[in-house]
């Protein structure tokens, strides 16, 4: 494990030398000073005014999370399938934002825009850990169902109920990310709560968005109180209801977009030079297209998204293995550990977009606020996950006093397996990322594709998009293979 | 030539079974007929499981089978445990219903069963909050309310109180016309069952009526290694 560990350093520290980190803006200090201020004199009452934005948020991420999980429970149904994990593995390859991008055209910038872009890549997460929960939950209560019951029969009464929990844990967690995907929806135009952060960041108007940004957290911290299982039906019709209340959907639109609009230009270039608007098939010329946005975009975007997620992974796993301790019950006081808890849920709660926005204005372009967004993000969560698992930890008593024996002799040694198996399970999400926030103006895969949306050249974003999925689909194999390989799991095993 | 009515309910003619290396069943021929009560006796590991395991693969459809670790859901009430014993005997659409309301009829039949095994008042409480024994009546509950002709039963009174374990043997003997149970207490076995088969390492040391099992046989049968 340490070789490994070793080994991604090393190719992380060549990733930073390779990397654009500087700092652009003249004043950062000055911004950031009135960021601050900002953020403490939050002007509350702002947010009745965009009450609606906060609503579809709500909305999107209802609609989003149930059509993904029905279509993830069909999908898990036949996930021994190896087309139907390919086809998982694709959808959920592509981030929400690009999804988002592919609707934009064809139904236009509205609802079912958001529901879609949430729900498709959803669906093959739901499938992938729908599929494990059962795959790993006992399997006794079913030797109790006689045989010839029907296999629905036989789910509801064998496999549903032993599943529940489980299934209902994930999907609640799920639905916390499904507002964060919802809000950053907004950055692109979709009528949620990004929509006017990105103005209040924009014009510098802080004290609003630092409401915003606190309903948001507000909205989160809550769903404990008003997410009750009994009351889901009743917000998922509702949700609906208001959906369909402004669904306009051109079908023509949309057999144009997938019949004509996605293929290669130069499969159409004939049929608009002679006003027919024709297809035809020419192979040279399709694959010179394609070899030039390789040679031109494709390939400098993966090259930055890589050396970006790399330097991300590595930050990641710093970060957490020197944030846990002060969470942890182990290495400081009640007080510390509480604040450092709520600390961590706060930064793991903002979406890495909008981290990434406030370093943007910040720092200026370049790779370092990238950076600083995946890393926090994540590392937040991975040492939220660390403390919690160190804290399990039992220790005897006479372990040592001195608190870095204690870390490296006591405490590390029993978490750090899970620890990295959870921060290669991580890796794909830090590389959808790290593609992602190309939209922002660092030369990562994201960027080429909003501009190739821009410039309305759908065929080139598709294909720059599915660079990007596969892409992922590949990290998320090696990934595995380093798991296997290393024997660790993110199950948690304290002995 | 035998008629059809008096065919054997089972024949196993010389059957080996072996899981890996070990050989769980060695050169097993045996004949049950239609009303027997027959007891399984011997050792743990002599291969009982292994033995019923195998009678209920040949006669699924027309069988109950008292699961040894129960096989319960324990999600689900002790009510939807025991109607799972007729899944296949109702349509989908009614056992989904049956798992939201159950109707008053379906109650009316697992109700009595759970209160003559004295367990009624647990009959809504979820699986995973009844104690050992509860549990177990669950499992023998549900074999009863299959209805079906052959009953197996493998250990179905390990964790029920000694002073409730004869009633409960005393059921499975009423509802079922043959019987088949593996049982650990040789008394059980001996007052219920009127044919006792002796198990050793996989094979059959003896096979008699109950009158003629003697008590030396038996602590041959458990003493030997």
């Amino acid at each position: 494990m340490l070789k490994t560990s070793l080994v991604f350093v090393g190719i992380a520290l060549i990733a930073i030398l390779l990397a654009d980190l500087e700092v652009s803006t003249q004043y950062p200090w000055l911004e950031m000073s009135r960021m601050v201020s900002g953020a403490f004199t939050p002007d509350l009452p702002v947010v009745w005014e965009f009450k609606s934005s906060l609503f579809n948020t709500v909305v999107f991420a209802l609609c989003g999370t149930f059509l993904g999980g029905i279509l993830g429970i069909g999908l898990a149904a036949f996930f021994q399938y190896m087309p139907v994990r390919l086809f998982c593995a694709f959808v959920r390859a592509i981030h929400e934002i690009f999804w988002a991008f592919i609707f934009l055209p064809v139904v236009g910038l509205n609802s079912i825009c958001g529901v879609l872009a949430i729900a498709i890549p959803y669906a093959g997460i739901f499938a992938k850990v729908y599929a494990e929960i059962i795959q790993e939950s006992d399997q006794e209560p079913l030797e109790g169902i006689p045989s010839k019951a029907h296999r629905l029969s036989r789910f509801f009464y064998g496999v549903l109920p032993v599943i529940y929990a489980d299934t209902k844990h994930y999907t609640a967690y799920r639905f916390e990310c499904a507002l964060r995907s919802s809000a950053i929806l907004g950055f692109i135009g979709l009528p949620t709560l990004g929509y006017h952060l990105e103005t209040f960041f924009k014009e510098g108007m802080y004290s609003e968005a630092a409401a915003l940004l606190i309903t948001f957290y507000l909205l989160i911290a809550s769903l404990k109180y008003w997410l009750k299982p009994r009351l889901v039906p009743v917000y998922i019709v509702l949700a609906f209801v208001l959906l369909s209340r402004e669904i306009s959907l051109s079908w023509e639109n949309v057999t144009r977009f997938f019949t004509y609009e996605i293929l290669p230009w130069p499969m159409r270039r004939q049929g608009i030079r002679d006003g027919t608007y024709t297809v035809s098939f020419v192979v040279t010329p399709i694959w010179e297209w394609a070899k030039e946005i390789w040679l031109e975009e494709a390939w400098e975007g993966i090259w930055k998204t890589v050396v970006l997620t790399q330097i991300v992974l590595v930050g990641t796993g710093l970060f957490s293995l020197f944030g846990f301790p002060l969470a942890c019950r182990h290495f400081t006081g009640k007080v510390t550990n509480r604040i450092w808890h709520y600390l961590l849920i706060v930064v793991r709660t903002t979406p890495e977009y909008i981290l990434a926005y406030i370093f943007l204005t910040l720092w200026g372009p370049s790779m370092l606020p990238a950076v600083w967004a995946i890393l926090l993000h994540n590392g937040a969560i991975l040492a939220f996950l660390s403390s919690n698992n160190a804290d399990l930890v039992q220790l005897r008593m006479d372990a040592p006093l001195k608190r870095i024996n204690r870390y490296f002799y006591e405490i590390l040694p029993r978490i750090y397996g899970q620890f990295l198996a959870f921060l290669f399970y991580r890796w794909e999400v830090m590389m959808r990322e790290s593609a992602i926030l190309g939209v922002l103006g660092i030369y990562t895969l994201g960027f080429y594709i909003h501009s190739a949306i821009s410039d309305d050249q759908i065929d080139k974003a598709i294909l720059l998009i599915l660079f990007t999925a596969i892409l992922n689909m590949g990290i998320d194999f090696v990934s595995q293979m380093v798991r296997r390989r290393l024997k660790i799991s993110t199950k948690l095993s304290i002995s | 030539m035998k008629s059809d009515t008096n065919s054997p309910l089972f024949y196993l003619n010389q059957e080996n079974v072996s899981y890996k290396d070990t050989v769980v069943l060695k050169n097993v021929t045996l004949e049950i007929n239609q009303g027997e009560r027959v007891g399984l006796i011997g050792p743990s590991g002599a291969g009982k499981t292994t033995l019923l395991r195998m009678l209920y693969q040949k006669v699924s459809d027309q069988s109950a089978f008292v699961h040894q670790h129960y096989a319960l859901v324990p999600q689900l009430s002790a009510f939807h445990n025991v109607y799972i014993g007729r899944l296949d005997r109702n349509s989908t659409l009614q056992n989904l219903i049956n798992l939201v309301y159950p109707r008053e009829k379906v109650r009316q039949e697992i109700i009595p069963i759970l209160d003559s095994l004295g367990i009624e008042e647990k009959s809504f409480v979820r699986v995973s909050a009844l104690s050992g024994g509860e549990k177990q009546r669950v499992a023998v509950a549900r074999a009863i309310y299959r209805q079906k002709s052959i009953l197996l039963a493998d250990e179905p009174v390990s964790s029920v109180d000694p002073h409730q374990a004869g009633a409960v043997l005393e059921l499975i003997n009423q509802v079922a016309e043959t019987v088949v149970m593996s049982l650990h207490a040789v008394e059980l076995a001996l007052k219920y069952a009127e044919r006792i088969i002796g198990l050793h390492n996989g094979e059959i040391q003896f096979d008699l009526s109950a009158e003629e099992v003697t008590p030396i046989m038996l602590k041959e049968l458990y003493q030997k290694s």
